[in-house]
């Protein structure tokens, strides 16, 4: 009995959580006489039929959008790995005056609600002359990335210093330690961050909504938000387009499914 | 001649303080940013929330507390704390499905990988898909409704028309989409719990419950107490569903909406600092409550 609770229970969840899915990938494959028929759940006449996608990738400039998506990913994804292992080979490898206070600066931070701030992060990002640049997002995921420095940190605890100290006596440079002991080494802890911050660049709205008003730097999300005008009454569009941007989030997940459930943990639980 | 020893002095003294300057010159850029996207916003934020500052004018007019004062008298403005309720609720429910799901899930069970993906993915979706997807849900005669009538009710609902049915349904939205963090974090937890617990607890003839009281119950006792703060600030910090399904129009309006749109639309920046002010005060006080009521076991990071 309890087992029959527990499949039926799991099998519900599945179906809730798939449900909303499959009919918006089942509508983008419909035409728009199919939508006028108004049967949502009806399954569409040609499975091969594409149109909807075209439509949502010409028409909603779906391609810059995945182009600056991209050029943000890269930039705002290597900043923080090289910002943040630097600041954590600082913080966990030296001692200096004010140690503690720049590490409780870090911590305190990561208190911080991103969205409460962003009335006054404006002013920052516009007086710097960034609004309307994609260096907005690019710096402000790199700036606002602590939890990053905490998995780096957390990881460079176990590297035995004895590395460090033999690679010193041999003559190497702080610099080199860095280079070339520490940073491989962390390679673990940089697919997590690559992992999380990838993710949740990609899907963020709030930053790019906010800051990249202009047309040209639509990212994914801002790209998508705009089907809401000219494809309002066309849902068909609208799901084709929904499923191009999910696509990708799906295929890497079915890749790395295991490197994505512990990275999301360790993000969490820093 | 005389200067030389000191000059000396000095040299050995900066050669001694080197390893101080190159820790800095590490920390520059990840320091550089820090105060200038998170401690310079929110100084300048606390100031703006004094003044009656409009965005745009050279010289803002310090006014005191007024723009406290309105923020917790006018009733249009205070209202946005109840709509938080809708989410605080709904968060409750998801903690306590993910905790069912994680606990179900941890016991070996047919197709235990394809439920713990499928649960988990709808988090890993970008919010604007994810209102697209859940405005046809709810839409009339969208999914919902069909479902609805395959089972023969015709309800007439409108789901995100109707102003006692709106906050339900983005606060459902929100479920659907984050039930998946933490039941992994439960998940994860829990598996982490030694097996020969048990495997001691089954000798003991320990009933299901038993189990999860005695053993499962402290192992995810600090996920858990992350999991309640992240709901009630994740409550108070609701922007992204409704303002892409809604715009936060009538009953569905937000705190952060409602502060974005003061800022923004309305020009209003000394009285929406406040609130971001507010916000901020509210969600540092439950996190520190939340220290001081559960201390950590957890390694300090200094």
């Amino acid at each position: 009995m309890s087992r029959l609770m527990k499949y039926l229970s799991l099998i519900a969840a599945a179906v809730v959580v798939l449900l909303p899915l499959v009919t918006i990938f089942l509508t983008s494959l419909k035409t728009p006489e199919e939508m006028a028929g108004g049967q949502t759940l009806a399954l569409p006449r040609d499975w091969t039929n594409f149109s909807n996608y075209r439509t949502a990738f010409d028409k909603g400039n779906m391609l810059p959008a995945f182009a600056n998506t991209a050029i943000i990913l890269l930039f705002s994804i290597s900043g923080t790995i090289l910002i943040g292992t630097m600041a954590a080979y600082a913080i966990d490898r030296f001692r200096f005056r004010f140690r503690k206070l720049v590490v409780s600066l870090f911590l305190v931070a990561t208190l911080v609600p991103g969205v409460t701030t962003q009335v006054a992060t404006f002013q920052v990002v516009d007086a710097l002359g960034l609004f309307n640049t994609r260096w907005a997002p690019i710096l402000l995921y790199m700036g606002t990335d602590i939890v990053a420095i905490y998995i780096f940190l957390q990881f460079m605890r176990g590297i035995p210093v004895s590395l460090d100290e033999a690679a010193r006596i041999d003559g190497a440079s702080s610099f080199k330690i860095y280079r070339s002991v520490i940073l491989p080494l962390l390679k673990p802890a940089i697919a997590t961050v690559v992992i999380i911050k990838g993710i949740t660049v990609y899907n963020d709205f709030y930053i790019p909504f906010l800051y990249m008003p202009s047309e040209d730097l639509g990212v994914i999300s801002t790209s998508l938000f705009r089907f809401k005008g000219p494809f309002g009454a066309h849902w068909e569009v609208i799901s084709a387009g929904a499923i191009l941007v999910i696509l990708p989030t799906l295929v890497i997940f079915l890749a790395l499914q295991r490197f994505i459930y512990n990275g999301f943990t360790a993000g969490a639980t820093k | 001649m005389t200067s030389r020893p000191a000059a000396g002095g000095f040299f050995a003294a900066m050669a001694k303080r080197r390893p101080q300057l190159t820790a800095w010159l590490y920390l520059a850029a990840a320091l550089a940013l820090l105060i200038t996207f998170t401690y310079v916003p929110v100084a300048s934020m606390i100031w703006y929330s004094f003044t009656n500052w409009d965005g745009v004018s050279p010289d803002p007019q310090f006014v005191g507390w007024s723009n406290y004062g309105q923020l917790f008298s006018r009733p249009e403005l205070f209202q946005v704390f109840f709509v938080s309720l809708y989410y605080l609720v709904a968060s409750f429910v998801q903690i306590v499905l993910a905790l069912y799901f994680a606990v179900v899930l941890s016991f070996s069970t047919w197709f235990r990988n394809l439920f713990k993906g499928v649960l988990f993915f709808p988090y890993l979706i970008n919010g604007v898909a994810v209102a697209f997807i859940f405005l046809y849900f709810f839409r009339q005669g969208g999914t919902l409704d069909s479902v609805l009538a395959f089972f023969g009710v015709h309800t007439g609902q409108f789901w995100l028309g109707d102003p006692d049915w709106v906050n339900v349904s983005l606060s459902g939205v929100s479920v659907w989409r984050f039930l998946g963090l933490n039941f992994v974090l439960f998940l994860g937890a829990i598996q982490s719990i030694p097996q020969e617990l048990h495997e001691a607890a089954s000798l003991d003839g320990a009933s299901r419950w038993q189990v999860f009281r005695h053993i499962i119950a402290p192992g995810i006792k600090p996920v858990l107490s992350l999991s309640v703060i992240l709901a009630i600030s994740g409550s108070l910090s609701v922007f992204e569903i409704p303002y892409i399904m809604t715009g936060g129009s009538g009953e569905s309006l937000t705190f952060v909406i409602q502060t974005v749109k003061l800022a923004f639309q309305f020009n209003k920046m000394g009285l929406a600092s406040a609130a971001a002010v507010v916000l901020l005060a509210m969600v540092l006080l439950i996190t520190w409550l939340q220290r001081r009521l559960v201390p950590e076991e957890r390694t300090d990071l200094t």
